[in-house]
């Protein structure tokens, strides 16, 4: 089920914080951040988040088409290396 | 023979019914484009004179993105999610189900016909 419309897209109100205060002082810094399930609003383009993937903080640098995501679409949590018992080891792609 | 779209319509079918079998056109938009053009839904393909397939012909020119038009779009949507990198994207890429449905058992449709590995001793199950 989708999200109220009344409510609008959740946005991580600290992150948004975080956010303006770049635009404002008009830097880029990585922002890291827990908060996968964040909207990626149109302010966040340009910035690169280090979302955290359970592990490690993943770089995404956010383009315009990204808007509407979650940040944490971009941070994949799983890594599949390969099915066991098999002998051919595949190589992952990069997440 | 009416041919909307390049498409050629079943004659023995129900207008509504048969204006489905031009990809991007659901029973909804079917019905929608003949209450538009004051067509019965009931009325039989074979039966529509070449007026009214005309009006249908303009109606879906102009309100409708169908066949070519709509499968380019479909690609370029999941074109767009595979170039943003999102997970979607990703599973797009590797051919699996993209919405959280389970890939031990099933998924046939998106991971096609199954590919049997050579069967080795049974492993200690890991995670």
């Amino acid at each position: 089920m989708s999200r109220s419309l009344k409510k609008g897209p959740y946005v991580d109100p600290r992150l948004q914080a975080k956010v303006d205060a770049l635009n404002k002082a008009n830097q880029k810094k990585v922002v890291k951040t827990w908060a996968r399930s964040s909207t990626i609003t149109p302010e966040f383009v340009g910035h690169t988040f280090a979302v955290h993937n359970g592990n490690k903080f993943i770089p995404v640098y956010v383009q315009e088409a990204m808007v509407g995501h979650k940040l944490g679409e971009f941070a994949p949590t799983r890594q599949f290396r390969g099915h066991p018992g098999l002998k051919s080891e595949k190589t992952t792609s990069p997440a | 023979m009416a041919r909307i779209a390049g498409v050629d319509l079943p004659r023995n079918k129900r207008a509504v019914i048969g204006l489905t079998y031009i990809f991007g056109i659901g029973k909804t938009t079917s019905i929608k484009i003949l209450t538009k053009a004051g067509i019965d839904v009931n009325k039989k393909v074979g039966e529509l004179n070449d007026e009214e397939v005309a009006s249908i012909r303009s109606i879906i020119q102009s309100d409708c993105k169908v066949e070519g038009a709509m499968r380019s779009e479909v690609q370029m949507n999941i074109k767009r999610l595979m170039d943003i990198g999102c997970y979607r994207g990703l599973r797009h890429r590797k051919g699996l189900p993209t919405r959280g449905q389970r890939t031990r058992t099933n998924a046939r449709t998106r991971k096609g016909k199954r590919k049997t590995v050579a069967g080795k001793k049974k492993a200690i199950e890991k995670k």
